[in-house]
Formats: structure tokens, sequence, C-alpha cells
């Protein structure tokens, strides 16, 4: 099977987030960058396809800057075979992620069997760029799934659905599948095996190199800024129950004028 | 001149850190409180290649640098400084036979240390004879193609679970270091008996025992590097030992600074976090500093190894300087924690009980000086 994962690099979650001084995009140079967690799972599951699947191969795609590479060599110290890198800016919106990683996936020369990833970045939050890609290929996408089982032709999948129940999906390949945590546990990169993805291909291509263009872009960032900070509260002291008619009506009239929630 | 590190080396501190922090941190304080040994942690942190990792590539290794080893050290002390310890004697017990064994040796004893997890003890101290090591007593006495062993050994970390002993001896102990011998010693050998788990204050969830060898016999070809070879190899071994105990004191400072750090900006007294008060700055501020000191020597005296270069003043300089300072630090972790950092529920008591032990094993501070003096006078 061509097993590919999508994976994508979103700042450590202990980093802490402020614009950069034209607000034109968060402040990108002390960022320590992980592999998005999501995108560990996909890798795991991939891994795991792979190994009961013998001859499988598992290729890693990213779209970002060529400055940092912490995800690909991240996968292939799991154990990924191959990875390619579309370098881009930071900042690029959805729709031209995934028609570069459709791009990529073009460039390796494989039809694709499998495309895993993970359920959403936890940077943005945009959730779609896997049903993106899977559109522009015309196949079948199930997301936020949490078990997996199959061949390499008929896989089942459950995805999690409101109130904690599951959805159960029997699917063709080729599909895309973007993964949620419970899926696995995905595994540590080895020593040795960060030693061994040294050796590893790493192929990096340019935007135009997999045809996207500058009008490729639906959505562009106008501005960043930091949420306004949050007033400290009011206490009101009830403990005179003479002055508690009072503190009710002022809690209420504020209520109504500042907070306006009744 | 460079202070970074590779991009494989951000990766082996990745890792080493995300297995101390999801796999060691959690567990340090039961294991503590039980002393027992953490076998599936130990097994796991194998399993990645995190142990052994002086063993070299041709011997199933990894082939790390010096400087590698120290990163690996200093994260896997951030976890746990007593699980660290356990990690960190098989080293210890295994350089003499990467440094002095000859080619059959190092394929018989090291390659089954990366086939499966194994466990390696490192015998030198014995009950008189601590930081004279010239003057240890145990006898190695040849006895046709064998030698026969016979002494008492002291405070040996992995004791209990060893299946291998790393010995040094003496074939005659008036001739002191002239005489000393190291000599390999497989578990199951007759003669070896292990003494009850000593009750220590740090390190807990480490195994140190007694070991008393009565008339063990084993081969000749169990010798390193020769009869009366020991001291010279005894000596090699801590120049990369020495600074690899400096990192993990390194390790444990960071980990009760950044405990400090969290816990001085939660902390409210005088209607503000502590963190805005100067006396607390002052003593992060010293905390720092002394840690990032601490961790420069470590690099420095690898980075000599690593380039073939004399580092014993070096190694000495960063063993001694970095354990005075955990110990500092760890004690000031405490007092910024105030009166809950003298309780077991939080991390940092733990944390100042083994920094302790980092001034006593491998060398005491003392005679890091006597070392570093002796290195200025006589050279």
């Amino acid at each position: 099977m061509n097993i590919y994962v999508c994976v994508k690099q979103v700042p450590d979650t202990e980093t802490k987030i402020i614009p950069n001084a034209d607000g034109t995009f968060i402040e990108t140079g002390s960022i320590k960058w992980i592999m998005n967690p999501y995108d560990e799972f996909a890798v795991e599951q991939a891994l795991l396809v792979q190994a009961a699947n013998a001859g499988s191969t598992v290729t890693v795609l990213r779209v970002g800057s060529v400055k940092d590479t912490e995800a690909l060599r991240t996968a292939m110290a799991m154990g990924a075979d191959d990875a390619f890198l579309v370098e881009a800016a930071d900042n690029l919106d959805s729709y031209s992620i995934a028609k570069a990683l459709k791009g990529a996936i073009s460039k390796s020369g494989k039809n694709p069997d499998l495309i895993l990833t993970g359920k959403q970045a936890i940077d943005d939050d945009c959730l779609q760029v896997p049903q993106i890609l899977a559109t522009m290929l015309d196949i079948p996408s199930v997301s936020v799934v949490v078990e997996y089982s199959g061949s390499t032709t008929d896989i089942v999948v459950k995805r999690e659905i409101e109130g904690g129940a599951l959805e159960v999906y029997g699917v063709k390949l080729p599909a895309m599948i973007a993964c949620n945590k419970g899926i696995n546990t995905p595994r540590y990169a080895s020593l040795p095996g960060i030693m061994k993805a040294k050796k590893k291909p790493l192929v990096v291509l340019s935007l135009a190199e997999v045809s996207v263009v500058e009008s490729d872009r639906r959505v562009k960032y106008s501005h960043f800024q930091l949420p306004p900070e949050k007033p400290s509260g009011k206490k009101f002291d009830a403990t005179d129950s003479a002055k508690m008619g009072g503190v009710v009506k002022e809690v209420v009239g504020l209520l109504r004028t500042e907070a306006k929630v009744i | 001149m460079d202070f970074s590190y590779t991009p494989e080396q951000i990766e082996i501190k990745d890792l080493a850190m995300k297995f101390a922090k999801n796999e060691m941190m959690p567990k340090a304080q039961e294991f503590d409180s039980k002393a027992e040994m953490p076998f599936q942690i130990l097994e796991k942190a194998w399993s990645l290649g995190l142990v052994n990792t002086c063993i070299p590539t041709e011997f199933g290794g990894n082939g790390f640098s010096a400087i590698d080893s120290m990163i690996i050290t200093e994260a896997l002390a951030y976890g746990c400084m007593g699980m660290n310890t356990a990690i960190m004697a098989n080293d210890l017990a295994l350089l003499p036979i990467v440094l002095g064994g000859s080619l059959e040796q190092k394929k018989k004893f090291l390659t089954p240390f990366t086939e499966k997890y194994k466990i390696a003890a490192f015998c030198l101290t014995e009950p008189s004879n601590g930081s004279d090591a010239g003057g240890i007593k145990t006898s190695i006495k040849e006895d046709g193609d064998d030698v026969i062993i016979n002494g008492n050994k002291m405070w040996i970390t992995n004791a209990g679970y060893a299946d291998l002993f790393v010995l040094y001896g003496t074939t005659d102990s008036s001739l002191k270091h002239k005489a000393i011998t190291a000599v390999v010693i497989e578990k199951g050998t007759a003669g070896i008996e292990i003494g009850k788990k000593e009750d220590k204050m740090g390190h807990r969830c480490s195994d140190t025992r007694a070991v008393t060898f009565n008339n063990v016999r084993v081969s000749k070809s169990n010798i390193i590097g020769g009869l009366n070879k020991g001291w010279g190899i005894a000596m090699k071994t801590l120049d990369h030992s020495r600074p690899m105990v400096a990192a993990s004191a390194v390790g444990g400072a960071q980990c009760a600074l950044d405990h400090a750090i969290k816990y001085a900006k939660e902390r409210v007294q005088f209607n503000v976090p502590i963190s805005q008060h100067q006396a607390i700055q002052f003593m992060i501020a010293d905390m720092a500093m002394k840690t990032e000191a601490s961790r420069l020597l470590v690099h420095k005296a690898a980075w000599l190894l690593d380039n073939q270069l004399s580092n014993t003043q070096l190694a000495s300089y960063a063993k001694a300087f970095a354990a005075d300072s955990c110990m500092q630090i760890a004690t000031d972790a405490v007092q910024v924690f105030g009166g809950y950092g003298y309780s077991k529920e939080y991390p940092v008591e733990k944390i100042m009980r083994d920094a302790k032990l980092i001034q006593l094993y491998e060398g005491t501070s003392q005679i890091q000086r006597l070392v570093i003096a002796k290195e200025i006078f006589t050279r």
C-alpha cells in the first residue's frame, strides 16, 4: 500500500503566542516547533497499517517553512520511509495547503491508497485541509476517527459524534482518514530511529513546482492582535442580610447594562 | 566555537525530555517511596536507546558522542535522578570494557547489552576504602588460567539485579595503584554474595547493596587490559563518567529551578505573586546562573573528550561545580516553596534528597578539588 501522512508543524503547547511587530502574523522567531499532536496519531496509524501489510510504504508530507523540519524528521524517526516538504510561508490558507499537498503526492509518482492526517491542527484550528484535499482527489474522507481496521482495499472506521456515540463507516480505499486522540498510542521516535532518519530522503519542493499560485489563496489574514485583557471580576458583599436587596438590584442592573446578558 | 546543538542533538534532547516528562516524572515519587527499581520504565528507556549510550556502533550501540550522552543524561536526571542512577550505573560499569577491553571482550560483554535490557554494576568502593580508591583490599590471585577473587564491596549500584559485575581488585595491596586490576564477573558465578538493600536518603529507587566475593573464580580472559593495569583504566573511566554525573546534577538542578519558577509565579503573598518579590527573584537568578554555568562546564568536559583532548581537570570542575550547585539549587527550590517545599506532596524535597548523593559518589566534591589542585600544581 502507498500510505501518505500529512503533518503540520505547530508551536509547542507551552509557547506564549504573540503577534509580530506589524501584526501580519504571529512572532515565529522564538517558537519551538513540534509535530501537531493529532498528526502523531496519523503517523502511528500509518506505521501500524504498514506493519500489517507487507511491502507498504509510508510517505510524510508537509507544507511550511524549510527552516525547521522537526515534524518530518520526527515522523521519519518514528519509522516513515521518506518525506516531501513544500516550502511555503507559515500563514498559507487551507485551500492552498490542500492544493500543495495534492501536488506533492503527484510529484511523489505514486497513487495513494490511504491518506492519513490529524483531525485538526492545534494552532489555527481550521479543521478543513483533510476534507478539501479529499475533494480535490475525489476520494472519500472520514474525520474524528477513533478506530481503524480493514484490508488493503476496504476499511472500517469509527468516528466520534455528539454525546460520545460512535458512527461506523465502511470505506473503499483510496480514502482520507483524519485521526482523533484515542485511535492509538503514538510510539516514541527511538534514538536509533533518529540516527536512521538522517539517511532517509527528504525532498523539498517549491510552491511553483506543485502549481500553487497566489490566486489560489481563499483566505488572507488581515491582522493579528491579542484579545483584550479580561477586566478583573467584581465582588459583591452580600453577608449583611439588611443590604441584600440593594446588592441584588445592583448585580441585576450590571448584568443588564455592563455584561448585557439579560 | 559553537554553542548550538546539531539538529540530531535537538531531536535526541526532545526525545529524552519527552521520556523524562511522560514516563519518569509521573512515577518518580511512587518509586522513591516504595524504594523499588522501576524495571518497566528502565526497559522502555533501553528500547528507545537511552541506556548504555557509551557502547560504540561496532558492538551494536548507537555511536553517541560524549556530548550526546551528556544531553541524554541531563534529560533523564530531569525526570528522576534516582532512575537515572540505575541507568548511568550501566555506563559506569561498561565504560572500563569500552575503554580498556580487547575486541573479544567488547564483543562478548557489550553486545548482549544492546540485544536485551541488561543490568551492570561497577564494584570499586569497599567498606573501608572510598575516596582512597588506590588502597582497595579485594584480592585477585592468579591460579593457572584463572584468577580467584576475595573481598567486600560496598555501595554497589544495581547490585541486586546485575547481569555483569566489573570489579576492581588488587594483586598485591602493598603496591597500591600499581597492582589494581579490573575484571569482569558474570552473574551466577559461584561465590558472589549479594547483601541487603540499603535504605538511603535519596536515589531510593536505585538498588544499592554490599557485595561479597568469596573465592570467586573467573578466567584470566575476563581481566580488562591485563593484570595490574586497572588503575589507568579506572582513571580513564572517570574522565568519561564524571562529566556524566555532572550532567545528571544539571538535570536535577534544572528540574528544581523549573518547579521553583512555576511555583513563584503562582504563589501569592502580600497580594502579588512571590515572583515579584526581589528576594525570590535573586534566588531564582542565582539558581538559573549556576545551572547554566554547570551545563557549560559539562559540555566543555565532554567536548574535550570528543576531540581526544585531556579533560581530567575540566571533568572535576564540572563534577564539583555541578554537584555543589545542584545541592544549593535544590535547597533554594525548597526555600522558594516554603513549608510546601518540605512536604512530600511537592516534588522539590525529593530533588533535595537526591542532590546530596551527587556530591558524594563518583568522587566527593572534596576529591574533585584534590584532583584539580594536583592538575594545577604538578603540570
